[in-house]
């Protein structure tokens, strides 16, 4: 097996969808000739021409409206969307109109939109966001966020076939630093399974996305002080795998949130609330949070580095939760 | 419908309340709004009115107990429910024996120490009965403070009938953990039920007779108690009575601040002979005018607040090596209540003229007395002025009420001869105390304050009316 980046794991399920079914189909800025912003579509128009590879004016809003008339006459398209921050212009179709098209005219919207999410690559305040939570708020939509390239092609492919409207929060950092065996072949990664990285009993540490890693790092400098965290990535937050956090939370009885998102309304509000309500009589310490600022991401790399959840951060937050 | 009573969150860093009170007894009606029981917090006393019309059902927490907020403490059968009859409270339901209050939180000294000889009986708190329908007080430790746990490790002590009181905790503050309860059910710690009878210091004998009633009080544990054997107390024939709720406040915030700041004294002699016959001309004018009473404190809030003006370091207080100036000038008054003192604050009384000041100090001093403060209204003064003087008294020499770094005394204004000008005159005056944090403050400086306030009453210049 071969070592594949996180970028070409996603660029394989694109491939092989699309070769699997002709209703997939690409819609996106520069995604054609110049093979996207970070080159995931590169080789996507050669091989399947400009009818199923649409490169489009620079408008968020028409990528998502035409997508979205494309589900509704039987396609499955795929959008790409430069960076994630300007998902914000689609605000309005993706949550009024994609998410609420099954629910309100039986229409079902089988499309993805998939974009570079995530700082640490110092992309300033418009190209490093979080916003997931934006949407895991508004029902009918599904949240996918990989860690790996494994996943992310699995993931990738389990989106494209899922009948549900779904965004694909791809992070930037990981792109070409993430190198996973990929199994040659067609397989799958199911939406709303989250994954045990790391087996600890002293601490769980629940996260996704990029801070998956920085949690894996942390993990291993607290197992130099004889604390053992269990790391689960979630993979997706909508549907979350409210069992699997349940499951480690009984098992360590101490739970740490670790998201890139920031804090105010971030996913590990959510999952402190569904533990207190679930699993009250489990825990052994408050459950705690380890996010960015409540600030927009800051250009300057030392600042963007003090923003963003850092290794010690983690190490520290669950050192006190372990000695707690 | 029955309606449940809280006991209410006085304040947000207000975790628990005494009840001292019940204002009504099962089965008599109350109207919504209408004072239902007292409490003792942290902070304030205050009456607490019912949440709804209707029969008092039941009192869950009698008077004397200590519970977390959010506690059902009582029910209100709402008007317009079902009729039943009052049931009276279940004394025993909770842990309230007679004729102590709460022996869970008998003076126990937590070190080890040899068991006498034989602890007299004593009332021992009720078992934790598994399933009892009333909800179980929270755990205590023999002195009298609060197991720290979580809701992991409460279970597992229901689970295995362990006693939380005796497991040793090593989490952060003490708290008892995860671990900390494995290795007792492992190496098994006594089970719950009827907690050790409270011993006394190994030195005393069960001879003593009669024995000493387990002191309460689990908010005032008293140092004192650590250096006056109990043994030497209880001689001849006494009585004894439990020092309320807010006596062990006041004892731990006089003793804390006895002990965090150097008290150093410093006193002066002011002629109020102006101030006095300026009150005398316009007392009746004023009170007609205002429907207010006329006192002398407001004169002596506007002269602190001079000297405070003119020397910040009195305004102040102490964070560590950090002195914190304060830009507003809130003075906490001292105001005597028949069950004990209250220092309602005057905030922002730099604002004030004199009428708003009088004002002030008439309301917070009704309001003390009638237990109608509000927790932030005894909160955030920067300094404190307290008058012995109207109990007649020359002088006093009061303790600094914290965080601030001086406290005002004033002696009562009385004529007095005095040399004026070679001559030997009656004039009225006051001794005026100070006393000041050390810290923060050297004498310099307090003489100077005192010489300011001192000036502002001497020629006294604003108008009053």
């Amino acid at each position: 097996m071969a070592l594949v980046t996180l970028l070409e794991g996603i660029r394989q399920a694109l491939f092989e969808e699309m070769a699997r079914d002709p209703a997939v189909v690409c819609i996106g800025e520069d995604i054609g000739v110049y093979g996207g912003a970070f080159k995931v579509t590169a080789g996507l128009l050669e091989r399947f021409g400009w009818e199923r590879v649409i490169d489009t004016p620079i408008s968020e809003t028409a990528i998502i409206g035409a997508a979205c008339g494309m589900s509704y006459l039987g396609l499955r398209p795929v959008c790409e969307l430069q960076f994630v921050d300007f998902i914000a212009c689609c605000f309005n179709q993706l949550t009024n109109f994609v998410a609420k098209s099954y629910y309100l005219w039986g229409a079902p919207v089988p499309m993805v939109v998939r974009a570079p999410s995530g700082g640490g690559v110092h992309g300033g305040p418009f190209h490093s966001q979080n916003p997931e939570m934006y949407f895991a708020h508004t029902p009918g939509l599904k949240i996918v966020y990989p860690s790996t390239a494994y996943d992310a092609k699995g993931l990738m492919k389990s989106a494209i076939r899922d009948n549900n409207p779904v965004l694909f929060f791809e992070h930037k950092f990981l792109y070409r630093r993430i190198k996973d065996e990929i199994p040659g072949g067609d397989y799958t990664v199911p939406l709303g399974k989250a994954a045990v990285r790391r087996e600890g009993r002293d601490v769980s540490i629940v996260t996704y996305a990029a801070m998956t890693h920085t949690s894996m790092d942390a993990a291993a400098e607290l197992a130099k002080e004889g604390i053992e965290a269990e790391v689960l990535d979630l993979r997706t937050l909508m549907p979350l795998d409210k069992e699997a956090i349940l499951a480690s939370v009984k098992k360590t009885n101490r739970l740490l949130v670790v998201h890139e998102d920031t804090r105010f309304g971030g996913i590990a509000g959510e999952i402190a609330a569904l533990v207190f309500e679930r699993a009250f009589d489990d825990l052994d310490a408050p459950v705690r949070r380890v996010t960015a600022l409540d600030t927009p991401v800051p250009y300057s790399p030392p600042l963007e580095e003090r923003f963003l959840p850092q290794v010690k951060d983690v190490v520290t937050a669950a050192r006190e939760l372990a000695r707690y | 419908m029955p309606v449940d009573v809280i006991m209410p969150q006085m304040g947000e860093s207000i975790f628990e309340g005494t009840i001292t009170k019940w204002l009504k007894k099962p089965g008599e009606h109350v109207e919504r709004d209408e004072p239902l029981f007292e409490i003792s917090t942290d902070k304030v006393d205050a009456e607490i009115p019912a949440p709804a019309a209707g029969v008092l059902k039941e009192i869950k927490i009698n008077e004397g107990q200590t519970v977390p907020i959010q506690t059902i403490v009582a029910v209100i059968d709402a008007d317009g429910g079902a009729a039943s009859a009052p049931a009276p409270a279940k004394p025993a339901a909770a842990a309230q024996p007679a004729p102590t209050p709460a022996p869970v939180e008998a003076p126990l000294h937590f070190e080890p120490s040899p068991p006498a000889a034989a602890p007299p009986p004593a009332p021992a708190p009720p078992a934790r009965a598994p399933g009892a329908a009333a909800p179980a007080p929270a755990a205590t430790r023999a002195d009298g403070e609060k197991v720290r746990s979580s809701p992991l490790v409460r279970r597992m002590a229901r689970e295995h009938g362990v006693d939380l009181a005796q497991v040793p905790g090593t989490g952060a503050g003490g708290r008892v953990s995860k671990r900390d309860i494995l290795a007792a059910i492992e190496h098994g710690v006594p089970a719950a039920g009827p907690a050790p009878a409270p011993g006394i210091s190994s030195t005393a004998s069960a001879a003593v007779s009669p024995a000493p009633p387990p002191a309460s009080g689990a908010l005032y544990r008293p140092a004192l108690e650590l250096a006056v054997p109990r043994e030497r107390i209880y001689f001849g024939r006494y009585e004894v009575q439990p020092l309320s709720t807010m006596r062990q406040k006041i004892a731990e915030h006089m003793l804390a601040s006895k002990h965090v700041s150097p008290h150093v004294y410093s006193v002066e002699e002011a002629d109020v002979s102006g101030i006095v016959a300026l009150r005398n001309k316009i007392k009746s004018e004023f009170e007609r005018k205002y429907d207010l009473k006329l006192s002398y404190m407001p004169f002596f809030v506007r002269a602190a607040i001079e000297g405070l003006r003119a020397f910040p370091q009195m305004n102040a207080s102490l964070d560590g090596t950090n002195v914190v100036y304060h830009k507003e000038f809130n003075i906490g008054m001292a105001v005597a209540l028949d069950w004990g003192l209250l220092v309602p604050v005057i905030k922002n009384a730099e604002e004030k003229n004199f009428l708003g000041l009088q004002r002030a100090i008439n309301d917070l001093a009704d309001r003390a007395r009638t237990k109608k403060l509000k927790p932030e209204e005894v909160a955030e003064s920067t300094f404190a002025i307290t008058n012995p003087g109207v109990f007649g008294g020359l002088m006093g020499l009061p303790v600094i009420n914290q965080p601030n770094v001086g406290i005002l005394g004033l002696g009562a204004v009385e004529k007095r001869p005095v040399v004026v000008d070679d001559a030997i005159a009656i004039r009225s005056m006051v001794y005026l105390t100070l006393s000041y944090d050390h810290r923060v403050v050297d004498g310099a400086i307090a003489h100077q304050f005192l010489h300011k306030v001192k000036s502002v009453l001497e020629h006294w210049t604003e108008d009053i009316l």
